[in-house]
């Protein structure tokens, strides 16, 4: 089998568990089959993030800006042009005048995540380490300020609403597909070589002549263009949205969804995501109160946030390199094809974070 | 209100932040760990001086302090302390999980409104009284405790034992280790240290507004950790300088933007920090000649 038709089989499983996940989702209750969509759609916002952080081993807080981007353009451009100036009546004219389809709105809103992604790019990917964390952060401090209280660009603090639902379950399959497959394009890319190069021995890999800046810069574009698409896929599925839906939470839970599934493989992103959603969706049902069987159990608010954050830590503490080791899944480790010995010695995990330089 | 009450407001809020700066920064030196999980200690004492506040102010003060250090001890025995050899990735997203679940505490223990701490507030009284300059007590109590606690801070370091093997594991951990530091002792010392600063911010931050939610210590210690950041976190001196920094520019800048504008700080107190980071990025007080390469 050769290396080519190997690397192709790795993205089997990543695509065939979100078909999965939409195929069991056709089967369950309407209502449940809205939290499957749900599910697809913080896939694709894990796969943005890792496309960025796993390629690069820089830890950034910053590519759920770039989700907030995609959803307020691709929600403040959809809603009918004559709902918008009781809506929002401070918007600019050429917004509040115009209105797209919400297939545009996903293309506008990758876009305009690429185009701020890269803006942002180019000064801080000179960053490295802690002082790169800081400063992503800062740009989602940033953003969620402005989108918040800039009322000629959206609905400021208000719940922005009437949204059309178009994100169904086999659309955000779709936009689960189309990252998946980004991504991994990328990480085969010569680029995506490169900077996970980069990522194992910063100094060796600028001795051999890595244009490191560069390479990330293009990982972090790239991270933001699929931001934004999820952030557009997210505002068509719940149809209202606030600056507080995409902020500090939603970074800590995506985050944890990369960390637990482990960072490094596209593979993880997907498992992690798929795993820590659903955790998420049935504890969240549990503090609104439900029956399993005969016991009726009623967690107190919170209590969601404290079980995934005990989780993550508790993965990050004995399994740093998360549940799937940051490495693909290649079926043909299934089909036992594989020599003994490298079975038994699998090669060592890939380090998380880049070395000091 | 002249720029003289605003500076006197801005350098109060700056010794605040800059206990904050101290409690990160020690940590980080003897353990190269950025402790976000650090708020959740302000948090802690915030509450207990909520259950406490009928008590003697003196009591529920020292409660306030004990419950900092069992839990800042506990956190570093119980998750941090598996994490020495970790990379400086996989620790930060640790301290920032155990930061969420412990938020996730207090929301079930107090829910998301906030609860009154109301017992120190009578130091919101004028103390001095000039020229339209307001000084109150509480500022004055934000700059002594500040000093004091940083004097006291500089004093263990240089003038005892368990100071001055902090400062060696701070300065090369493993060789401290191998001259027969104990590095345990090291490091729970300094734990118990941030502790007590955690404590003595909750108590300055309640004396000037007693509502304490469950978000009470991380809001200040995200922006100190970017304080120290800029600032230059290797040394404890550029942290604490960059601490005090971040909390005189955001307190500056929301008394100098006009009104109709100053929604917008956080954005132009973040701009301000990129901007920083990209001229400085070893930090802005660190000395001349500083590489990036010690740092994370």
């Amino acid at each position: 089998m050769s290396a080519a038709r190997e690397k192709v089989l790795q993205l089997l499983p990543p695509l065939l568990l979100i078909v999965l996940i939409g195929l069991v989702g056709t089967t369950v209750s309407a209502g449940t089959k809205t939290e499957f969509t749900g599910v697809l759609v913080n896939i694709a916002i894990v796969i943005a993030l890792y496309v960025f952080i796993g390629n690069s081993g820089v830890i950034s807080f910053g590519q759920i800006a770039f989700v907030a981007i995609g959803a307020f353009a691709a929600g403040v451009m959809t809603i009918p042009s004559e709902v918008k100036p009781t809506l929002m009546p401070e918007l600019f004219p050429f917004i509040a005048n115009h209105s797209i389809s919400s297939f545009e709105s996903l293309i506008l809103a990758s876009l305009l995540g690429a185009f701020i992604a890269f803006v942002a790019g180019i000064a801080l990917m000179r960053l490295n380490g802690l002082a790169a964390g800081i400063a992503t952060f800062a740009v989602l401090e940033i953003v969620h300020n402005v989108l918040r209280f800039w009322e000629k660009i959206g609905p400021g603090a208000k719940s922005l609403a009437l949204i059309p639902e178009t994100t169904g379950l086999w659309e955000a399959v779709l936009g689960a597909l189309f990252c998946a497959v980004i991504a991994f394009l990328y990480q085969h890319s010569r680029s995506g070589r490169l900077l996970r190069a980069a990522r194992e021995d910063a100094p060796a890999a600028r001795a051999i002549g890595v244009n490191i800046h560069l390479h990330r810069l293009f990982a972090f574009t790239l991270s933001g263009a699929l931001a934004g698409l999820a952030g557009g896929l997210l505002v068509h599925q719940i149809g209202s949205i606030t600056t507080e839906q995409v902020f500090l939470q939603l970074t800590f839970i995506t985050l944890a969804m990369l960390v637990v599934g482990g960072m490094g493989s596209l593979w993880g992103a997907v498992v992690g995501g798929a795993l820590v959603s659903f955790l998420n969706v049935y504890l969240l049902k549990l503090e609104a109160g439900a029956s399993v069987g005969p016991i009726h159990i009623d967690l107190p608010n919170g209590s969601t946030l404290l079980i995934i954050g005990v989780v993550m830590a508790s993965i990050v503490i004995l399994r740093p390199q998360g549940i799937t080791g940051s490495r693909e899944l290649s079926p043909r480790r299934w089909l036992g094809r594989r020599r003994r010995g490298a079975s038994t010695s699998p090669p060592p995990p890939v380090a998380d974070a880049p070395k000091a330089g | 209100m002249n720029w003289i009450q605003t500076l006197v407001d801005a350098i109060g809020l700056g010794s605040v932040y800059a206990l904050v700066a101290i409690g990160l920064a020690l940590i980080f030196g003897v353990m190269r760990l950025v402790n976000f999980a650090h708020g959740e200690l302000i948090t802690a004492a915030g509450y207990t001086l909520v259950v406490a506040h009928a008590l003697p102010v003196p009591v529920a003060i020292a409660l306030a302090v004990l419950v900092a250090v069992v839990l800042a001890w506990l956190m570093e025995r119980v998750a941090f302390r598996r994490l020495r050899n970790a990379q400086p990735a996989t620790t930060l997203v640790a301290t920032f999980a155990v930061a969420f679940a412990l938020e996730a505490v207090w929301l079930i223990a107090f829910g998301a409104r906030g609860e009154s701490a109301d017992l120190l507030s009578s130091l919101n009284e004028p103390a001095i009284q000039t020229g339209g300059v307001t000084i109150r007590w509480v500022t004055i109590a934000m700059l002594g405790v500040g000093g004091i606690l940083l004097g006291a801070t500089t004093l263990l370091l240089n003038r005892t034992k368990i100071g001055l093997q902090m400062r060696a594991a701070a300065a090369d951990f493993r060789a401290a280790r191998l001259l027969g530091v104990r590095a345990d002792a090291v490091i729970s010392a300094a734990f118990v240290i941030s502790g007590v600063m955690a404590a003595a911010v909750a108590i300055l931050l309640t004396a000037q507004q007693p509502l304490v939610t469950p978000t009470f210590g991380l809001e200040i210690t995200i922006l100190a950790l970017v304080g120290i950041v800029v600032g230059g976190m290797d040394r404890l001196t550029t942290a604490t300088m960059g601490g005090f920094a971040i909390g005189f520019l955001n307190s500056l800048l929301g008394n100098l933007l006009p009104s109709s504008e100053r929604v917008y700080l956080p954005s132009a107190v973040f701009l301000i920090v990129i901007i920083v980071l990209l001229v400085r990025p070893v930090g802005l007080f660190a000395p001349r000649g500083a590489s990036t390469a010690e740092r994370l």
